[in-house]
């Protein structure tokens, strides 16, 4: 074999060895049950503060991110506000406005009454962090800050949200009965 | 050779005019969407502004028209769109870590071209010294074929 065959062949074996390694970068997605779930300090919405999930350690968290430019986020919002005043005693719920313009994740915030934090990701890094294929997608966070569930897309109905939340919902009613 | 400084004069005007052609207008642009467009991305799609429909792409169209309205300069616009979704918005790379070599290299591309045409350029005039100097004729043919030469020139002598 001269010279010239083996740098070609050299080549070709980079050449497949960097797109094998794409591929398989490309498939790292999603956070696993039990891993920590990423933390970043973030503008609130309304303005004037920061605010991390990381503030929220000791409480079970869902984390919704979304934008206001998403129907489905239009769609589940009303189930979410819901569900996050009937249970605001035993889980947080907080917002992750992600690649929005401020001024129409405010309306969005007015026009749904939502009441429960939320953050903005201007940029979507913390989106990217948390790996998210879209919006919406939740996480359910527990107090040590790690992934117990998540869900891709949006909730149809209360229903949905609450057996999601389900772990969360029953280690507190468990705590609550202990405490009695 | 007295070409040369001409000639590198003219490449040092070229490169400044290709490296900085911003500066020769003092005025600021007049924002126009189809020209954000190319020069902006979409928050969400990875594209540039003008190749997306997606919804996201549509509000950004909407801010940048409503800021183009209110008499907003392009750089206004920008500095806007970057407050509200990051550094990314923009359609230039970083210049930190590797992204950096998308500056680095067209400037490296300009210094490398001059210096090699300043080469070529050189190579040339020596070449051309080495040539016999114009008006001092070489050897010639021998003297059978310059007569045979003639003798032929002379049969079309009218």
């Amino acid at each position: 074999m001269n010279l010239r065959t083996s740098v070609v062949i050299l080549g070709v074996a980079g050449l497949l060895a960097f797109l094998t390694w794409g591929l398989i970068s490309a498939g790292d997605s999603g956070l696993t049950v039990g891993d920590p779930v990423p933390v970043a300090t973030l503008p609130t919405l309304p303005e004037g503060g920061e605010a991390s999930l990381a503030d929220f350690k000791g409480d079970w968290v869902l984390l919704n991110v979304w934008a206001s430019w998403c129907g489905p986020c239009r769609f589940e919002s009303p189930a979410l506000e819901q569900f996050e005043r009937e249970n605001r005693d035993r889980l947080k719920v907080l917002g992750v406005d992600t690649r929005d313009l401020s001024e129409d994740a405010m309306k969005f915030i007015r026009e749904y009454d939502i009441t429960y934090a939320q953050i903005r990701d201007g940029n979507g890094d913390y989106a990217d962090d948390l790996k998210t294929t879209g919006v919406p997608e939740s996480f359910l966070v527990d107090p040590d800050g790690n992934l117990v569930a998540h869900y891709p897309g949006a909730f149809n109905d209360i229903e949905s949200i609450e057996k999601f939340a389900a772990p969360a919902l029953e280690a507190t009613a468990a705590a609550g009965d202990e405490a009695k | 050779m007295k070409r040369l400084p001409g000639l590198l004069a003219l490449l040092a005007v070229a490169l400044v005019a290709l490296t900085f052609p911003a500066t020769s207008s003092a005025a600021e642009p007049q924002a126009s969407l189809p020209q954000l467009e190319d020069e902006v991305m979409c928050p969400i799609c990875g594209t540039l502004l003008g190749l997306s429909r997606s919804p996201a792409a549509e509000r950004q169209r909407v801010f940048i028209r409503a800021m183009i309205r209110d008499g907003a300069d392009e750089e206004e616009i920008k500095d806007a769109l970057v407050a509200e979704y990051g550094p990314q918005v923009l359609a230039l790379p970083d210049d930190e870590g590797i992204n950096l070599y998308a500056y680095l290299v067209p400037i490296l591309g300009f210094i490398l071209g001059g210096l090699a045409v300043v080469w070529a350029v050189v190579r040339m005039r020596r070449n051309r010294k080495k040539d016999p100097p114009a008006g001092k004729p070489g050897p010639g043919p021998p003297s059978s074929e310059s007569e045979r030469l003639d003798a032929d020139l002379a049969r079309y002598d009218l």
